[in-house]
């Protein structure tokens, strides 16, 4: 019978700082790839040079760093509505007496715009992974898919480009900003409103979806500390709060401005009180700490942690927490703590989170330095392993963790990592000659012996040091293609190997 | 999702050591076929309780909303041939526009479309049904909204996918690596559910790593490396744990499916997509995987203009692709086993437009094929008369059509599965 594994020891249960002299190479990658896309070599070393708190400084207060240059905002806001008030009467007026040549040339309009708007959200995600590529900035990137996965709006539903370009970007906007101030501004948001259908909400009637939303997923957590009660007044309390074309809209005479009972305060509460209500609430801090620490630390399921890992979690998420409600909501803060922590950097949570799609294009790029290739077979890609930009599945957004993996996924994300490296597409049987080539023997930095090309591809690429057989495993494949006319192809293929090993979708 | 530490578990705790150490290699699904052989008195069986391992359930998509009416047709009515002077279709016979439909309903008038001649064949053999008039209350006539609609079985075309919500339904939570597969380019809605996900592979020769292709030892090292599984010294639960799990998993699957398809068919396939993805389904029946979903899907239905020659090939492709995939399951032995439902996200309002073409539209007819089918029009062809802003008023809610095929024919708990009860003709004999 094989021996257990030991039990792994658990991570401190508190945010005190890592040790500077163990802010090593290894740690400086876990840092770049966790609160970012990942680094090159010669950005690992740049970070372990100044040490960890200019590294962390840099990080998170990146404000210094210039905005990213890429495509440049050039979406068209005049998209939607398809057809003007005027035209909508004559289509419908056209429909009761028959007139089919009205009829057509008026759907016809509609449809062309509404293929207009669908195109500019495909632009919008080539536009928005670009960015992250290239970005000087990764964390404001890195939180900015934090708010769109957390707020989850979804283009089909919103069907407005330009809403969801404004969306974006007010994510981006308080990335690392305020929490309190986002919310507020999130109540606001035309995309959002039209998603929860808040734009149909008016005095006598209110709609719940957003006021129930804000409770149960964006502010507290399913079931934490609020009642239907809650929900209920909430509605009305945000009732008026709609849209004019690509512009927040509040409608006095739609709104409900009589007394509301909500967490039990008595008051003429409007949707500002109700949203600042619930931010009072003892449970939101830890709630989005919670889920800050699964974006950012660990997301493996807590049935699957020994109960020491368990309870190690469960504190450094109220310490997190309690950072939070000390900064008054500010984020920038605890993110500096956490990632300066011993906690975020102990062995226990490294390669302990599963790289979302996204996070694995992009950091394939960043961290092995492949060219880009062509954004939209990118975006495709990343629609097939779950993760379609400006569509997340639901408002609760996308489960993360090992929800991404599967058995079709998984040769997905293989491939992928293929196409980038090579140039093989994953949906074509042939090689797709773009020109760019990618140079693996820059990576390898010059290591020729087939030890020291393994040590030094694992060491770049991988979360946490590879398993002795797998090395063993690589050493005699490289040894075994030494031909020297090849070193450069030697290097690229144990380097595809290498992502397509289980361990490689880990950060 | 799955759950690894359980399975060993359970299986240390029921077989002994032995088992438990060779666990850590083996997939996750051999392991549970390896639990499901031993019923809680210690006995062998082959199949999990509730679950009948012996039928499947093949679903068609029509994407771009199919033409109902040009597709079933009701030559005997006028309103019909008024409505569309350069589109209808003439009575058995007597060609019209270019073409004359089969017969399918003499006495209610209604007729195939001319280049149905695969599923006029399967008709006249007792192995097709056609309900009529499928459809839902405050039809959406956005492609996205109505397909959502009948791909989540809601109307609010949210949330998890009927087959997905079945899967959960009948597995515990816990299925089967290929228990649902579908052969297109993305898992469709209707195959997602709260925990279970489809297979999806465009063709089963992508389905696999393609470094390999780059020549060498690269394909020998990839599977040394993904067959070894879970490596000794990873830690119980941790996620290289479940990675090195399910890679293993994926490529055992992989190899499968892969094996299966490369078995000349037993029947003459066409050479539209959908033939060959039927074929890719029939391959994996022979082969006798587990799966008891299929979905597969054809497009292009988007007639707006210049609509009969596009939509006689479509109808071409389509009824040649359903008889072929019959004729193959008869001759494998596995038609029994095996019920085919086609649909279409709308159908497509009553006049034709100024193109020569028609604009999205509501309810349409729905094909479910098998030997096990009540043959014929089922339900109640809609009114061209009584419409709705010039639109069809369903007869059938699409519902009660899963409802037949989850209940009476996958033998599943509907209630849960659709949230509800529905009317709806009898579709497949009981």
């Amino acid at each position: 019978m094989a021996a257990a594994p030991k039990p792994r020891p658990a991570p401190p249960a508190d945010l005190r700082p890592l040790p500077a002299n163990r802010f090593d190479a290894a740690a400086a990658r876990h840092l770049l790839s966790r609160a970012g896309f990942g680094g090159t070599p010669a950005q690992v070393d740049a970070l372990v040079a100044m040490g960890i708190d200019k590294a962390v400084d840099l990080v998170v207060n990146y404000g210094s760093q210039p905005q990213a240059e890429v495509s440049p905002d050039d979406f068209d806001r005049e998209l939607v509505p398809y057809l003007s008030p005027d035209e909508r009467q004559q289509l419908l007026r056209a429909r009761r007496e028959r007139d089919e040549a009205t009829v057509e040339r008026l759907e016809r309009a509609e449809n062309q715009a509404r293929a207009q708007d669908r195109q500019q959200l495909v632009d919008l995600r080539k536009w928005w992974l670009a960015r992250m590529v290239e970005t000087a900035r990764p964390l404001e990137e890195k939180m900015t898919l934090f708010w769109h996965g957390h707020f989850a709006t979804g283009g089909r539903t919103v069907e407005d480009s330009w809403k969801m370009f404004q969306q974006n970007h007010l994510f981006r906007t308080y990335a690392t900003g305020n929490f309190a101030t986002l919310v507020l501004n999130v109540i606001r948001d035309p995309a959002m409103i039209r998603y929860l259908d808040n734009n149909q909400s008016r005095r006598g009637r209110p709609n719940e979806n957003l006021a129930r939303e804000l409770l149960e997923l964006f502010i507290l957590g399913e079931g934490s500390g609020y009642t239907e009660q809650d929900i209920k007044e909430g509605a009305r309390a945000l009732t008026g709060y709609t849209f004019q074309d690509e512009d927040f809209a509040f409608q006095e005479q739609n709104h409900d401005a009589g007394p509301k009972v909500i967490f039990g305060r008595k008051g003429n509460w409007n949707g500002d009180d109700f949203a600042r209500l619930a931010l009072s609430q003892k449970a939101c801090s830890t709630f989005l700490c919670g889920k800050l620490h699964r974006f950012f630390v660990n997301d493996t399921p807590d049935a699957d942690l020994p109960a020491t890992h368990r309870a190690a979690r469960a504190r450094a998420i109220e310490a997190m927490a309690a950072e939070l409600r000390d900064g008054q909501y500010e984020v920038a803060p605890v993110l500096a703590k956490l990632f300066r922590s011993a906690h975020f950097h102990d062995d226990a949570n490294r390669a302990a989170l599963i790289k979302s799609p996204v996070q694995l294009v992009v950091q394939t790029v960043r961290q092995l330095g492949t060219p880009v290739r062509q954004l939209s077979s990118l975006v495709a890609a990343c629609d097939l392993m779950g993760q379609n930009l400006f569509e997340p599945p639901n408002v609760k957004g996308w489960d993360g963790g090992r929800a991404w993996i599967n058995t079709s996924t998984l040769f997905v994300r293989q491939n992928v990592a293929i196409y980038l490296l090579t140039g093989k597409r994953p949906d074509i049987y042939d090689w797709e000659n773009d020109g760019a080539r990618f140079d693996a023997d820059a990576l390898a930095a010059g290591a020729d012996a087939p030890e020291a090309l393994v040590d030094r591809l694992l060491a770049v690429t991988l979360a946490s040091p590879a398993h002795p057989a797998r090395r063993d495993e690589l050493v005699r494949f490289a040894a075994a293609q030494s031909s020297p006319a090849a070193r450069a192809e030697r290097a690229l293929s144990t380097l595809a190997l290498i992502t397509a090993l289980p361990e490689y979708q880990l950060a | 999702m799955h759950q690894p530490d359980a399975y060993s578990r359970r299986i240390f705790i029921r077989q002994g050591v032995m088992l438990a150490s060779f666990a850590a290699t083996l997939p996750h699904f051999i392991q549970e076929s390896a639990l499901g052989m031993l019923a809680p008195d210690g006995s062998a069986t082959g199949s999990r309780p509730g679950v009948p391992d012996e039928r499947i359930l093949v679903i068609v998509q029509l994407s771009g909303g199919n033409d109902g009416l040009n597709t079933v047709i009701p030559y005997g009515d006028r309103e019909y041939h008024a409505a569309r002077p350069s589109l209808s279709l003439g009575e058995p016979g007597k060609a019209k526009n270019g073409g004359a439909a089969l017969e399918l309903d003499r006495d209610r008038g209604i007729g195939l479309h001319p280049n149905l001649t695969g599923l006029k064949e399967l008709h006249d053999d007792g192995r097709l049904a056609v309900v009529a008039g499928v459809g839902y209350p405050n039809p959406n006539r956005s492609h996205f909204a109505s397909m959502d609609i009948w791909q989540s079985g809601r109307p609010e075309g949210k949330g998890t996918g009927w087959l997905g919500r079945y899967v959960d339904a009948t597995c515990n939570g816990n299925p089967a690596a290929d228990v649902a597969v579908s052969v297109g380019r993305t898992a469709p809605l209707a195959m997602l559910g709260r925990t279970s996900r489809p297979i999806a592979f465009e063709s089963a020769d992508l389905f696999r790593w393609l470094g390999a292709d780059a020549g060498g030892q690269m394909e020998d090292e990839y599977q040394r490396m993904v067959r070894a599984g879970e490596l000794k010294d990873v830690a119980a639960g941790s996620q290289e744990s479940f990675l090195m799990r399910t890679a293993l998993d994926a490529q055992v699957t992989s190899d499968r499916i892969r094996a299966a398809v490369r078995k000349a068919p037993l029947a003459r396939y066409p050479g539209s997509a959908v033939a060959k993805q039927l074929q890719t389904v029939a391959a994996m029946i022979r082969d006798g995987m587990k799966t008891r979903v299929y979905y597969v899907s054809m497009g292009g239905f988007d007639t707006h203009a210049n609509q009969p020659n596009s939509h006689g090939n479509l109808m071409r492709q389509l009824g040649d692709a359903m008889l072929a995939f019959q004729n193959d399951l008869k001759a494998q032995g596995n038609d029994g086993r095996v019920m085919t439902m086609c649909f279409s996200e709308f159908g497509r309002r009553v006049r034709q437009n100024a193109s020569n073409g028609t604009d999205h539209g509501t309810a349409g007819p729905v094909f479910v094929v098998g030997p096990n089918v009540n043959p014929g029009l089922q339900g109640k062809y809609p009114s061209l008369t009584d419409l709705d802003g010039g639109d069809l008023k369903f007869t059938t809610d699409f519902r009660g059509v899963y409802q037949e095929l989850l209940g009476k024919w996958m033998k599943a708990p509907t209630r849960e599965v659709l949230g509800g009860t529905y009317q709806a003709p009898s579709i497949v004999r009981a």
